[in-house]
């Protein structure tokens, strides 16, 4: 038999991994087809929303629904006591810390429930939350992480016992009654040692400001009981939607087979909806209760003010290093404020997620991390956002330890960056804080970052700028933000990495259909990802049938094999590696089939893009497509018919991704103006799957590290009010704001992995919030400043111009 | 962020609106473009029972020009604003304020009229109009009224209109010489950390006269006539901006919000105007 287009044209016909297939999602969501949360309408259906606390820190000593219950449309009010019964009032979070569910007696932050209203409709829910009264009375409010340590005032009796005494949480022994954990890594000795006796030393402290995800779409979900047949319907916003069917079925007694968790489009997470929140508990309770469908979708305010935030790090570090530059040690010590809750999503043993990755791309000897979680009057959360676990924090702090010491050692930075990164012969390299990283060519990526830019005369120009503003003849100065970033995704390791006890493998299923084409199903749920594209890209090009002939579909747990979700990029090192080996089993049987149906022996076939072909004579073949058709309709002895597949893939090992990010930022000292210039961002991510997907996630990535970066913040007062509640105090960049970014690559695939890729999400974030901090911090290197916080808003970045005297 | 109930009005008339504002007093606002009351009453922060627009009364949303006054009616959006090439041509200033103002969403929706009646420190018309001189006509039940701009403004949200009267239109004398409206902001469609109005005639080579208001740096707008007064007679130099600076300083009152302290903003207002002089100078 012979073919009438080439091989080439079979490789293209399949649009499998490397290319730049185009989104198969967007028609939908280009043409407002999506099916979100709130599109969901159900027969019947309630609405549900929240009386919510004005105050940060007050016993509740009175609610009166009465009034309430009056309004017309107003069904039910909910309280703490009403759920308490049930065992609802409270639940645990992912972080293994509990959370009111409603105020039980006393709220700890702005805008905690307090009453959940359902009525027939949002109106009606609106008008009677309104009606609802509720006393407080006030109580002391601490929103300072170091004051909470030193406070009197117990935010959390229910962590204290009777006697006074302090039992364990959940991570060790707690030291005061604010106090949630401590949790260390590295050797704290000798790196003690190693610092007190180096030749150089620099120090810094640093906050990493609480900020906050904000996902076009909010959270929200719809549950629905049927009480004939007793099962629990739930759609939500989840990035998670079998870990939440467990958590429900955990605190509800519901059993598992009686929960059905639907995450349907879901508009961007990002962190912000891994975690369980009260909403959800409580929409299910009044769908219990009204025997009604229940809906509950945040609005914006809800959203910045209430659910999980990010950040909130205080930083202080000290990196020591020879004069001439080789870095000895590395000690730092975080003060982490989680407000009023821990409702973190970390793996257990990892209560500060991964920080430890804090010693970067560099070989660093020697190192020590203690981290201290904190209560505060503050909103719970502290998810990462765009970023595996507090690596966004890590990356943050190590960036800055470097260009601090390269002030202290009077060095370009970037030189002092290449002669302490961890050569490309070392890796596998174990860093003194444990991890392992599997490959890179730091270098390589390095030099071709600085050439592309041409940083020698970026660094010329930056001099003469200097000179010129000196001279009174601009009161503009020039920032070269460098960053090199080394990512921890694809978490992860079952051996290692758990949340609430769940391993955090990934799964896929795929089942071959008789003319050739195919559905995928996976643990994952893409938020915006494009997993409908990239994955039908693996398997097109593990299984030999097009891309376009594959369905891939996420987020239903009665139909999609259990895994972890979507955050931390762990898509595609986890769920993206379980595709391929499920793939790969398909392959396996499809050689069976070929074998026989080409009457050879198993092993005298062998696969070619979209075919098996007998050895050595490549015109002897058979296509996928026959081969499919072949499992079910032949009787092949020795072979089950059909063509399916499972696997479970428990990572051996996290992914590395790394960049080299370079922005050249122009800043007007009298306004405390940024304006980017330039923005350049080299990715590794290992494996390309598909580029353009990848860029767009760059995209991505930078503009919300520039937000983050430039002035995104979730600012509180000393009362504890929320001032940015809204998205008018809120940065969220539009096009107006947002650079033209250069995107470039180099390719260092993971070892491990079945397809040697690595994760991109969150890579940009992770690298790009240094970057643009410190772009704007190496423009005034020149007058004297070493470190200024984030966020670089106008008015900071006047002051830090302020303090260095330049408005004469 | 759902409103309290409300009556909706949709007179074709001033008449028709008069009687319903009559009728309900307190209870009743006028609604315009709606893109700054329906935030507040989302928020709740605004409660009215009994809401009218005026979308529907004619003669509100024309633009006349002659050869003293420009005559801008209420309904005028501020997309209208920088569309008209007439207007553009008699007063630049108008399009380019107006093309710093919100965004283009916003600016589609949102009025002339309602932005000078709002009573918002943030607004950016109210010093604009001010710089210009212009006045607004109202209209109640005891006939019309025109009120100077730089009369109008009381306190935040407090104007010297009427509950019960409507803005119509809003009158400016034709401008003469340079012009520049200067804003800082953190984001497109953020109200203004700074922002001037500067309007300049040159004679020969130096000022004959200057018109100077800012916005957002006190709890209404400011017109500062001493400012506009240190320019007068000068050329210009370094030492009448520092004047008029320093007399600016003295007028304006900033308070400290999310946009920064009050150091930052009296220091930002003084850049920002002097930046609005030195390009309206350029351009008398
Ligand atoms: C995101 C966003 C950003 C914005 N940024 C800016 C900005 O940078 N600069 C700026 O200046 N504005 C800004 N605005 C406000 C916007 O320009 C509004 O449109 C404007 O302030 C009000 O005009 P309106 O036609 O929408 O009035 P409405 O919202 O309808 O009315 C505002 C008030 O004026 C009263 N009113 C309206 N018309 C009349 C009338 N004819 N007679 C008597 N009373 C009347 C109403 O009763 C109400 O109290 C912003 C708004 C938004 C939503």
């Amino acid at each position: 038999m012979k073919d009438d287009i080439t091989r080439d044209e079979r490789v293209e016909n399949l649009k499998g991994m490397g290319c730049s297939r185009k989104r198969v999602e967007d028609a939908r969501f280009t043409q407002g087809k999506g099916n979100y949360v709130d599109d969901i309408k159900l027969d019947g259906m309630l609405f549900g929303d929240f009386v919510r606390s004005p105050y940060a820190h007050a016993r509740i000593t009175n609610i009166d629904a009465a009034a309430a219950l009056e309004v017309p449309g107003v069904i039910a009010v909910l309280t703490a006591a009403d759920l308490e019964p049930l065992g609802l009032h409270w639940m645990p979070t992912l972080a293994g810390d509990k959370q009111m569910v409603l105020a039980d007696g006393k709220v700890l932050f702005q805008g905690q429930e307090v009453a959940f209203v359902v009525a027939e409709d949002r109106y009606a829910a609106a008008d009677g939350i309104e009606a609802v009264e509720v006393e407080y009375e006030e109580l002391p409010v601490v929103v300072d992480p170091f004051a909470a340590l030193q406070s009197d005032v117990v935010l959390r009796e229910d962590l204290v016992a009777e006697d006074g005494s302090l039992p364990d949480g959940a991570h060790g022994p707690r030291k005061h009654h604010n106090h949630i954990f401590t949790w260390e890594a590295g050797d704290k000795e000798p790196t003690e040692q190693v610092i007190d006796t180096a030749e150089v030393v620099a120090e810094e402290t640093m906050y990493y400001h609480r900020t906050h995800p904000c996902p076009l779409e909010t959270c929200g979900s719809v549950a629905s009981m049927d009480k004939v047949n007793g099962k629990l319907t739930l759609w939500g916003t989840f990035q998670a939607p079998h870990a939440i069917r467990t958590i429900v079925s955990l605190i509800s007694g519901i059993e598992e087979h009686n929960i059905r968790v639907i995450s349907p489009d879901i508009g961007g997470g990002f962190g912000n909806k891994v975690g369980a929140y009260p909403g959800y508990v409580c929409s299910v309770v009044a769908s219990i209760v009204t025997g009604k469908p229940v809906k509950w979708i945040e609005d914006r305010m809800d959203n910045l003010m209430t659910t999980a935030f990010a950040r909130d790090y205080h930083m202080t570090g000290k990196i020591s290093a020879t004069r001439d530059g080789k870095i000895t040690g590395l000690h730092c010590h975080v003060t982490a404020d989680h407000g009023g809750f821990d409702a973190c999503a970390d793996p257990t043993k990892f209560p500060a997620g991964f920080m430890n990755i804090c010693t970067g791309s560099y070989d660093i000897p020697t190192a020590y991390l203690a981290v201290d979680g904190v209560y505060t009057n503050k909103a719970p959360g502290g998810v990462s956002y765009r970023c595996s676990f507090r690596v966004t924090e890590a990356v943050y702090f190590i960036e800055r330890m470097i260009e601090v010491l390269a002030i202290k050692l009077n060095m370009d930075a970037a030189e002092l960056r290449r002669i302490n990164f961890i050569k490309k012969e070392q890796f596998p390299y174990t860093a003194a804080l444990g991890w392992e990283y599997d490959s890179g060519d730091y270098h390589t990526a390095w030099d071709k970052a600085l050439d592309t830019v041409d940083y020698k005369g970026l660094r010329a120009e930056q001099a003469q700028r200097v000179e010129d503003f000196k001279a009174g003849k601009t009161r503009k100065l020039m920032g070269i933000g460098l960053s090199f970033f080394t990512e921890i995704v694809g978490a992860g390791p079952v051996k290692n990495c758990d949340i609430l006890g769940l391993g955090m493998f990934d799964s896929c299923e795929i089942r071959i259909h008789p003319t050739g084409s195919a559905i995928a199903r996976l643990g994952t749920i893409s938020q915006g990802q494009g997993h409908a594209t990239t994955f039908a890209q693996i398997l097109a090009s593990e299984i030999g049938l097009p891309a376009d002939s594959i369905t891939i579909e996420e987020g239903d747990t009665d139909t999609a094999p259990y895994g972890l979700g979507t955050y931390g990029s762990r898509s595609t090192p986890v769920a993206g590696a379980a595709t391929a080996m499920a793939g790969r089993k398909i392959r396996a049987k499809a050689q069976m089939i070929a074998a026989y149906l080409l009457e050879v022996h198993d092993n005298d076939v062998e696969f070619d893009v979209d075919r098996f072909v007998v050895k050595g004579a490549p015109e002897r073949f058979k296509t996928m497509k026959e081969i499919a058709f072949a499992s079910y309709n032949q009787a092949i002895p020795g072979v089950e018919p059909g063509l399916e597949a499972v696997s479970y893939y428990d990572p051996p090992n996290m992914t590395y991704p790394f960049g080299a990010y370079i922005c050249v930022m122009d800043i007007d000292v009298d306004t405390g103006v940024p304006e980017i210039r330039r923005f350049y961002a080299l990715d590794d991510c290992g494996t390309r799957i598909n580029p353009m997907i990848i860029e767009g996630q760059v995209h991505g990535g930078l503009t919300e590290a520039l937000a983050v970066a430039l002035g995104q913040e979730i600012a509180y007062d000393d009362m504890g009010n929320c001032k940015t509640g809204t998205l008018m105090d809120f940065f969220l960049p539009t096009a107006w704001e947002v650079p033209n970014y250069e995107t470039d690559y180099t390719v260092t695939p993971s070892p491990h992995h079945p397809i040697g890729a690595k994760g991109v999400g969150e890579s940009p974030h992770v690298g790009g919030v240094p970057c643009f901090s410190n772009a704007v911090q190496d423009a005034f290197r020149a007058f004297g400043n070493t470190h200024t916080n984030m966020p670089h808003d106008h008015w900071r970045i006047w002051k830090t111009a302020s303090d260095l005297g330049l408005h004469g | 962020m759902i409103p309290a109930a409300f009556e909706y009005y949709r007179p074709k008339d001033m008449a028709g609106v008069l009687s319903l504002l009559e009728e309900h007093g307190d209870d009743a606002r006028v609604m315009a473009g709606g893109h700054s009351l329906i935030p507040m009453m989302k928020l709740r922060m605004a409660d009215v029972p009994h809401l009218i627009d005026l979308q529907d009364v004619d003669g509100l949303s024309g633009v006349e020009i002659d050869n003293e006054a420009i005559r801008i009616g209420a309904m005028v959006t501020q997309a209208d604003i920088i569309d008209h090439p007439e207007l553009a041509k008699v007063a630049p200033i108008l399009r380019e304020a107006a093309l710093q103002i919100a965004d283009p969403q916003v600016r589609y929706m949102g009025t002339v009229g309602g932005n000078v009646a709002n009573g918002d420190p943030g607004n950016d018309m109210p010093g604009l109009m001010q710089c210009l001189d212009a006045s607004f006509r109202v209209i109640g039940l005891d006939g019309e009224r025109e009120i100077p701009a730089r009369d109008f403004y009381e306190a935040a949200y407090m104007t010297a209109r009427e509950d019960e009267e409507v803005l119509t239109a809003v009158s400016i004398p034709l401008p003469a010489g340079g012009y520049a409206y200067e804003k800082q902001k953190r984001k497109i469609g953020d109200y203004a950390t700074a922002a001037a109005a500067v309007q300049i005639v040159k004679d020969g080579g130096t000022c004959a006269s200057a018109s100077i208001a800012m916005t957002n740096l006190s709890d209404t707008p400011i017109y500062s006539e001493a400012a506009g007064a240190a320019l007068v007679g000068t050329t210009v130099d370094e030492a009448a901006l520092a004047a008029a600076v320093a007399a600016m300083l003295g007028d304006i009152d900033p308070t400290e919000d999310n946009r920064g302290p009050v150091a930052f903003k009296n220091h930002v207002a003084g850049i920002i105007l002097r930046r609005a002089i030195e390009r309206a100078w350029s351009r008398a």
